[in-house]
This record gives structure tokens, sequence and C-alpha cells, in this order.
């Protein structure tokens, strides 16, 4: 299919931090993922493993002290290399619609959602007049499932879950082909968790008409990715270290990297059972496989650093992956081969 | 025995955030409190640990009334408790080493010889490396600081632990570490549990009952 093809492509990104007395973090390595329209990939990991970053990265935000290589392209235009300029009249908002972490912080707290709202859909779109503007306004409510009649309230005056629709609504208004959604769930209670990214998977697919967008979600909530996600992005230190299609992921065979195994197995419906350790310091990464030191299966072999490889179709597949559908890849020198074996361990 | 009986409370006259809620605890119970967010759950549960003084009802606190809430309660029962909030950040102080914000709660109780041992040992129960020890809280992630304050809530060997949210912010691995935690110190104290969150899966898992906050206040 035409259309799957990728909005967002990512080729060797790494970003690293120059710190105070020439110390180098290495907050990113070698990022490869692509994001087509229509499609969520969700891209989870531990706090501080690196996933903020690359979002940052994308929007150009990082401060002054970073340094980045590769390339992430978005049609023509390389993110990575485009200018301030650049950025703030045809990228964020335009091309790239930010949820934000905290609509709390996002939102201007001096200010009534719909001027905000008004305010963006003047400088995003070509709608001029007060009546237009009042009107695209309330449109753009409405498509995140904004309340009009809280339009005129303040930030504060608003639940958690209507503040984080007031910033979705804001990030849709640009009608950007990709929308960044970093950590959008963080403490939210569960019930808005599962409205927040049925909301957002709504405006992927947007069944309400129009283009279908791409969705780019940073996440520690695996509930909430499993949700919502086509295909898993797993980092860890920095690296991206298993790509999955979810159904595999959180069905059957299940992750291929130990350390995507040891994240669902953290979660209380499975066996409540942490990864041993800590992760690693980003400013102090060993030069072999970072989980090594935490993985029960690591051996000498680990000391080198493992490729992102492709894993082999499972046997019992259902059906042969779509031609030209992207090939589910784990870093690791030992993988799990499929859940079965786990089972057996347990 | 914990025991709330009745209790009214909120942060303005005559709007309180809930009435009349009770709700008891038996020695060495874990309970899981679920509720929605703004329910006043976390009103509760400061009720709960003497942080925040109710506009009426009652608090026992094994066998003992209270009478006085926040730094007018006697020390015996407020170091009966150990509490995590849900905003590591927020509930330590930036500008203590995590070796000083663990080892707070001893040197404010007059106990500075057990500084260095009960630190040390506190570290290595709740996975901190010496290195993390003498950062400060900016110099850390959530998961870490998280841990740090728990070792405080643990440092005083409290006979009621309550954490609101403990783990809201923290992903799947450090949830289930620090979860693991409280219940090795529940296993070799027999301290009691008050855990609100609303994560029902998690509650359900942790703790021996959970109660819905709906059913607290019509009794």
């Amino acid at each position: 299919m035409t259309e799957r093809a990728p909005v967002l492509s990512v080729r060797g990104l790494s970003v690293r931090f120059l710190m105070p007395g020439g110390r180098r973090v290495a907050a990113v390595t070698d990022a490869h993922f692509d994001v087509a329209a229509g499609e969520c990939l969700a891209l989870i990991g531990e706090s501080g493993c690196g996933k903020s970053v690359l979002a940052s990265a994308l929007l150009g935000l990082l401060p002054g002290n970073a340094r980045t290589a590769g390339a992430a392209l978005l049609g023509d235009l390389d993110l990575l290399t485009a200018d301030e300029r650049t950025f703030a009249r045809t990228v964020r908002g335009r091309l790239v619609g930010l949820v934000p972490q905290s609509p709390a912080a996002h939102l201007t707290p001096v200010r009534t959602i719909r001027s905000q709202l008004e305010e963006t859909v003047a400088e995003l779109t070509d709608v001029r007049g007060r009546v237009a503007l009042r009107q695209a306004a309330e449109a753009a409510a409405e498509r995140a499932a904004f309340p009009v009649d809280h339009l005129d309230h303040h930030p504060h005056e608003l639940s958690g879950g209507l503040a984080q629709r007031a910033a979705t609504a804001l990030a849709l208004v640009g009608d950007a082909p990709l929308l960044l959604a970093d950590e959008p769930t963080t403490g939210l209670d569960r019930d808005l968790v599962d409205r927040t990214v049925d909301e957002l998977r709504r405006h992927v697919d947007n069944v309400t008409g129009g283009r279908s967008r791409a969705l780019l979600m940073i996440t520690h909530d695996l509930a909430a990715a499993e949700r919502i996600a086509d295909r898993i992005a797993v980092m860890y230190a920095g690296r991206i270290v298993e790509l999955a299609d979810a159904t595999d992921f959180f069905g059957t065979p299940g992750p291929r990297h130990p350390y995507s195994r040891g994240l669902l197995d953290a979660l209380p419906d499975r066996a409540f059972t942490p990864i041993p350790g800590l992760p690693p310091e980003l400013g102090a990464l060993p030069d072999g496989c970072a989980f090594a030191a935490r993985c029960d299966r690591a051996t000498d072999a680990c000391d080198a650093l493992p490729p992102l490889t492709a894993v082999p179709p499972s046997p019992d597949a259902v059906l042969p992956p779509p031609a030209g559908a992207p090939a589910a890849t784990v870093a690791c020198h030992h993988p799990h081969a499929a859940l079965t074996e786990a089972a057996d361990r347990a | 025995m914990l025991e709330m009986r009745a209790i009214t409370a909120g942060y303005a006259r005559n709007a309180p955030v809930f009435r009349n809620v009770s709700l008891s605890l038996e020695p060495g119970e874990a309970l899981g409190l679920l509720g929605p967010s703004g329910c006043g759950k976390s009103t509760l549960a400061r009720v709960a640990a003497l942080l925040h003084h109710p506009d009426a009802g009652s608090l026992t606190v094994d066998g003992a009334p209270v009478r006085r809430w926040r730094h007018r309660a006697p020390r015996e029962q407020r170091t009966a408790f150990g509490v995590v909030f849900q905003q590591a950040r927020l509930s330590a102080d930036p500008r203590l080493a995590l070796t000083d914000l663990i080892a707070e709660p001893l040197r404010a109780t007059g106990r500075r010889e057990d500084v260095t041992g009960r630190v040390a040992e506190l570290a290595a129960t709740v996975g901190l490396t010496a290195d993390l020890l003498s950062r400060r809280p900016h110099e850390v992630s959530d998961g870490q600081l998280q841990r740090a304050c728990l070792a405080r809530a643990l440092v005083l060997r409290p006979r009621w632990l309550v954490c609101d949210e403990m783990t809201a912010m923290l992903d799947a691995s450090t949830t289930a570490a620090l979860v693991r935690v409280v219940e090795d110190y529940r296993a070799s104290t027999g301290a009691g549990l008050l855990a609100v969150g609303h994560d029902r899966v998690l509650l359900d898992r942790w703790c021996d009952r959970t109660v819905e906050w709906g059913t607290l206040t019509s009794g």
C-alpha cells in the first residue's frame, strides 16, 4: 500500500551531551525506526533511558550542549540539521504536533483555553476574523472532545483529563502529519489513561475524516502502549534494543529481548518481579551490551555490542507478514525464542 | 489497629473534600484504597498519617486516640508512621544528598549514632549504590529518588506505612521493586500498610484487601 510510506524516518540518530570536564553523556545512540501514516509506534523504557531526549531532538528542543548525528527525515526535511527558524515556522505545530507530558505545565495558566486555541488557530491556519476564529477554535475543541462550555475556563479550573484534551486540541490545530506524544498519560488514573489513549488512537485513524496521522508515543506505561500501539520500540540505555509488532510483543511469541521480557514480567498482572539492579549511567556505559549486568542470560559474548538483527518470523504465525512490513528486530546475543520457553522456566 | 471514624476533612471552611468517612485497618493488614483522581483519597491518607487535621471525626492508632496532628502530635505517634508520596521530587529537599535525605528522620529524633549503619542497610535494601547516595535529587532519576524516599520512610521502623500513589510516576520494573521492598519490610516487622492508588490491578496484587472510595462515604 502506498499510504504506508513512512512519515518519519529516523536513521542512526545519536545524541551526546557535552558535560563540564570533557565528560560525554550518550543519551541516544544509533536509533533507527520509521513511523507511517495511520500507525502508532510506542517507544517504551524505564525513566532516564533517553526517550524524552529523542523527542526533544525531533522538535529541535535540545539544549546547547547537545551534539546530534544521523538523520530524522520528515518528508525531505532532516529535523536534525534544520535551524531554529525552520522549526519555528514550518515544523512545530505544522509538521509535528506535540501532546505534552504535563498539560498543566504546557498550557498558559493566565489565559482561557479559548484564547489559547484562537491564538493557535490564527498562527497555524489562514482563518481570519473574530467570528471565524471563534468558530474554528470551537471546532478544534470538538475534534479533541473538549467540551465547548468549558472553553472559557482557565487551565487550573480543569481536571487532569480535560487539561489533557485541551493540550491535544492545540496539538491537532495545525493538522500535522506526525503527532508526538511524550508520556501523555503520566499521573492520570486508569480510566483517564484509557480514554486519553483511545482518543489519540482515534486521531491516528482519523475516523472523523481527513488525513490519517502518524503517532510516536513515548511512554513507560505498558498497559497504555498495549492499548494503542501497532508497533513497539523498546529503549534501554539510549539504544533501541527491540522493535516488534505490538500483538506479538504483548501476546505470543512475546518479546525477544531479555530486558523487554523483564519489563513485562514486572507488571502486576504478570509475574510482578522487578528486573534486578539499576539501569546504567548514560555517562558511563559499558562497551558491550548495556543490559548484560542485569541479565540472567548474559555470557562472555555480551562483552561485544549486539547489533540489531532481524528475528525469524514465528513458526505459528497465522498469516505471513505482509510484504514490505518492517521486520521485528532485536539487539541481543541470546534472544528469547518464544513464550513457551519462558513458561517452562517459570 | 488504625481506626478512622466519621472523618470529615478538607482545606476550606464549609467546603470539606469529603464527609463522614470511616476506615479501619487490622494490625499488620495491607489495605488498598482505590479511587479516581480528585476524590479525596490522598487527603484521607494524610489524615491517617497525622499530616492533616480533620474537621471532624476520630482517629485511633494502636488503641491510643489521636488528639493532635502534624508537628503537635506526640513524637511517639508521629514516628509510628512512614509516608511515601507520589511526587518524589516534591517530597525531597533539593539541598540534601540522598544519604542525608534518608538519615534526616534519625537526626530529627536524636538518633545520630544510628545514621551510618541504618543508611547503609536501607540503601542496600532499596537498591541504591554508594555512588548514588552522595548525589542530590536533581542528579538522579525519578525512580532512584523514590527509592531514597522509601528508605527515608522506613528508617525509623514505622508500625504503619502510608503509600500515597507511590508508584504512579514509575516504570513497571521500579514499581515491582519498590512494592517488594515494602512487602519484605512488612513481612519482617508486621507493619500495617495503607496503599492509596487508582490502579486496581496493582493494588489487588499488592494488598490483602482493597476498598473502593465510593463504598466508604455511605457508611
